[in-house]
């Protein structure tokens, strides 16, 4: 304690030093904590493990689709009464088919993804102590906590978990006696995720909240790195969209506990009318689909970031159009709001209404394409170098590209009436939403790990983790546009009474997706090994590993509460200051100013000089506002 | 010795004027959620009764008062922070009592509203769906000025406790962005509700 005070007197008392050089107890620290990086930590470690579950639910879905006669008694220890003689129960099929897309999307994806790199990166990378309230993000987290909790106890109650499909479509989902899962599983669900919407709200708010406020002196919007950029839009469009989810879920939940009919007409079940008169199925679907699209965007936006920094940095080049860059992340998001319909071609919708947003959803291959050609461009001629990271955003770009073809096909009103709700839309969100999103997540741990725990990750078993999931991804997936082509529909349990025959023509195409997804899923032990062992026991990591620009590379190895132990650095230039031509590094860190560099300065970066006493200047107002 | 001197120092100081306070900034982001919300209930009412069959109803007679008692509670809450920032107490107790007094009367008109409503025999799950959108919108915002009620107690209790510092004062001036935004927000829903039964 003693030597803390030295401390705290000897860098120049800032108000900050008061509240943060008291040592925490192990609760504060490492559980309810307020520290934006440990928050970060537990939304990762909970990603991963629920990135497990939802991964061995397909596993077990994928054994029925691959290998439909296997005996599968053996999972009987595991799943117990859901394995009838030998076979997996219909109905939990579905319940597994409904629990991985829940999980994926919104716990692992999501949470996993957004939640640990926007909480870790906006403070790091803007120049701030911590988020704009500890508080709130605490309980964010917590929320999601309790989330998860009420979703994972739903596997494991007698009618099973939520089956009627991720999008929980009434009127199946409306109706508890329409199937088992529409019962208690339901009410689970829905409730999970009112507090996950919560959640995501609190976390949501306190991303913009933070980017706005509390950026350091010099850090202009113009200087951000693109990875706040894509964390800041993909909070707005959480903040503007998961209320509308929770408008739809709270209908639901009436219609489905207090007999309102807002999606409910004039059904029978058994033969018998129910009293329900007047609702909307539709509705429903519009409401969702309103969130269900941003949500796509919530998504990959994260990992489209982490992409763009993970790739200049080890191109050592400066990003291909910046701008253009953040101009394709507005677009992005402003389209997203608009296309939902896209999903709801074969709803009855007037086809006119059909054709104007096919117009809108073709109009984002635009932004996208952007994307893609600038990611390309910085790594053209790049003095490349390719570390775990790398690879994985490397892969991104890739599955960004290949699944966002099929987009374009997709999008086609008319053409969707083919494929709508058939393996190649499966096909399709899982390359460019599923897989590119995961790769951006592998990616961000790769690189932010040393920043994470302080150590290095093992390159070696990085380099074979990617090579199985990259081959692995496309294995699995890339077949399943011809099985979608060929008329399979998505979420069947079986397909052997469809087609007079010609269905068995896939039976091996089937069996060729399962042994891949059952190898690719496999390798994934290589990353939960590699990743538990070297947060204790990797090789200790430099204070700038990759040698990059942003400013978390000027904390400590591991930086304490309040992250800089002195003042926080200035920032006098953009993120992408790679091998610039005259200077002799190959990198100049954002906190370098113009000044200090005169042999690599452009004619316009010298008249920028005479504004770096003005940023100096801020130097009291900054310190001011994280005195009260 | 120095370090506190410092803070105290920090605290007189004006604040930052080019960025907005935190913490009022976050409220606002929770509003624009709150209105998102409201707005998709809002567009599904009107998908809805686009779709046809839907009979028109009459809005109760009492939510013409109730929209005048939470105006009279909105004005009050705008007092309530001139007085706090004028650190008239006395003042700030009525002007914020008044508040809270009219929010429970507010409460209290929409329950007569709503048995007003069944004595139509329109019911909330009934047949007629028109009728359960009603209940689901003026339920709904009810819901949130119990919200606003909770927020408006503490700042009631604590302007009875003569705590009065700059916390204080933002604790009012949170409280009352809050209750004016469920102001604007019910009269948003009125007006709908007036003009597309």
């Amino acid at each position: 304690m003693a030597t803390e005070t030295l401390h705290a007197i000897d860098t120049h008392v800032h108000a900050h030093d008061e509240h943060e050089h008291h040592e925490l107890g192990f609760v504060q620290k490492y559980i309810f904590s307020e520290d934006h990086k440990t928050i970060a930590k537990q939304y990762l470690i909970s990603g991963i493990i629920w990135a497990f579950f939802g991964g061995a639910m397909s596993i077990i879905f994928r054994l029925q689709l691959g290998f439909p006669n296997m005996d599968l008694t053996w999972l009987k220890p595991i799943l117990g009464q859901w394995i009838v003689e030998g076979k997996l129960e219909k109905e939990f099929y579905l319940a597994l088919v409904t629990m991985h897309g829940t999980i994926m999307v919104f716990f692992v994806l999501t949470a996993g993804l957004s939640g640990t790199f926007s909480n870790f990166l906006i403070p790091l990378q803007i120049g701030a102590r911590d988020m704009a309230s500890g508080f709130i993000n605490m309980l964010s987290y917590w929320f999601f906590f309790a989330a998860s909790v009420i979703m994972f106890a739903s596997l494991f109650i007698e009618t099973g978990p939520a089956s009627g499909g991720w999008v929980i479509y009434p009127p199946l989902s409306a109706l508890p006696q329409a199937m088992p899962g529409s019962g208690l599983g339901m009410t689970l669900w829905l409730s999970s995720m009112a507090l996950f919407i919560v959640s995501q709200l609190m976390g949501g708010i306190n991303y913009i909240c933070t980017i706005i406020n509390l950026r350091t002196r010099g850090m202009s919007f113009t200087k951000l790195p693109l990875t706040i950029w894509a964390f800041f839009f993909t909070a707005i469009l959480g903040l503007l969209s998961f209320p509308v989810l929770l408008s739809a879920a709270l209908l639901l939940i009436f219609d489905r506990s207090f007999g309102t009919s807002f999606f409910l007409s004039e059904i029978y079940i058994g033969g018998e009318a129910l009293p329900n008169i007047g609702g909307s199925a539709i509705l429903y679907q519009h409401l969702f689909w309103f969130l269900g699209h941003p949500e796509v965007y919530i998504v990959l936006l994260p990992a489209l970031g982490i992409t763009s920094e993970v790739i200049a940095t080890n191109s050592r080049k400066p990003i291909f159009g910046y701008r253009a860059m953040i101009g394709s992340l507005l677009g992005i998001t402003f389209l997203a709001f608009i296309v939902w319909a896209h999903h709801m071609f074969v709803t009855g919708m007037n086809p006119f209404l059909g054709s104007v947003f096919m117009f809108l959803t073709l109009i984002i291959a635009v932004p996208s394409a952007v994307k893609a050609f600038n990611f390309i461009t910085t790594l053209w001629r790049g003095n490349i170098i390719f570390t775990p990271a790398m690879l994985f955003s490397i892969g991104l770009v890739s599955l960004f590209i290949s699944g966002g073809l099929t987009g374009i096909i997709l999008g086609n009103s008319a053409l969707d009436i083919n494929l709508h709700d058939t393996y190649f839309v499966v096909a399709h969100f899982h390359l460019v939403m599923g897989a590119a999103s995961f790769f951006g997540l592998m990616a961000g741990v790769y690189h932010w790990f040393p920043k994470m725990f302080g150590r290095m990750m093992n390159k070696t078993a990085g380099y074979v983790h990617f090579w199985f999931t990259f081959v692995g991804v496309y294995a699995v997936f890339f077949p399943m546009h011809y099985i979608g082509l060929a008329g399979f529909p998505r979420r069947y349990y079986s397909f052997t009474a469809l087609g007079n025959g010609r269905m068995e023509a896939f039976v091996d195409m089937n069996m060729f997706i399962s042994i891949a997804a059952i190898i690719t899923f496999t390798a994934q032990a290589i990353f939960a090994i590699n990743f538990v062992y070297s947060i204790f026991k990797g090789k200790k990591a430099p204070q700038n590993p990759w040698n990059s620009n942003t400013l978390e590379w000027t904390t400590p190895v591991n930086p304490g509460h309040g992250n800089w132990e002195g003042e926080i650095p200035a920032v006098y230039r953009w993120a992408y200051d790679y091998s610039k031509p005259g200077s002799a590094t190959d990198f100049i860190p954002q906190n370098v100013p113009y000044s200090a560099t005169p042999e690599s300065n452009f004619p316009e970066e010298n008249e920028e000089i005479a504004k770096e006493k003005e940023i100096e200047g801020l130097l009291d107002t900054q310190n001011s506002s994280y005195s009260h | 010795m120095t370090q506190e001197h410092l803070a105290n120092i920090n605290l007189d100081e004006p604040e930052e004027t080019l960025s907005m306070n935190p913490k009022k900034f976050m409220l606002w982001l929770a509003i624009v959620s709150i209105l998102m919300m409201f707005a998709g209930w809002t567009s599904g009412y009107l998908v809805r009764k686009a779709e046809g069959r839907w009979h028109e109803f009459e809005l109760p007679q009492i939510f013409w008062y109730s929209t005048g008692i939470l105006l009279v509670s909105s004005i009050s809450m705008f007092l309530a922070v001139q007085y706090a920032k004028k650190d008239n107490f006395n003042a700030l107790k009525i002007a914020i009592s008044i508040t809270f007094v009219f929010g429970l009367a507010f409460l209290t008109t929409q329950v007569i509203g709503f048995s007003d409503l069944i004595k139509n025999q329109l019911y909330f799950a009934g047949s007629d769906v028109a009728a359960s959108w009603l209940y689901a919108l003026v339920g709904l915002h009810a819901a949130h000025v119990i919200s606003g009620l909770v927020v408006l107690l503490i700042s009631l209790v604590s302007s009875f406790k003569f705590t009065a510092d700059s916390k204080n004062l933002l604790r009012i001036q949170l409280c009352a962005t809050y209750w004016h935004f469920l102001d604007f927000l019910w009269l948003y829903l009125f007006v709908f509700l007036y003009f597309n039964r």
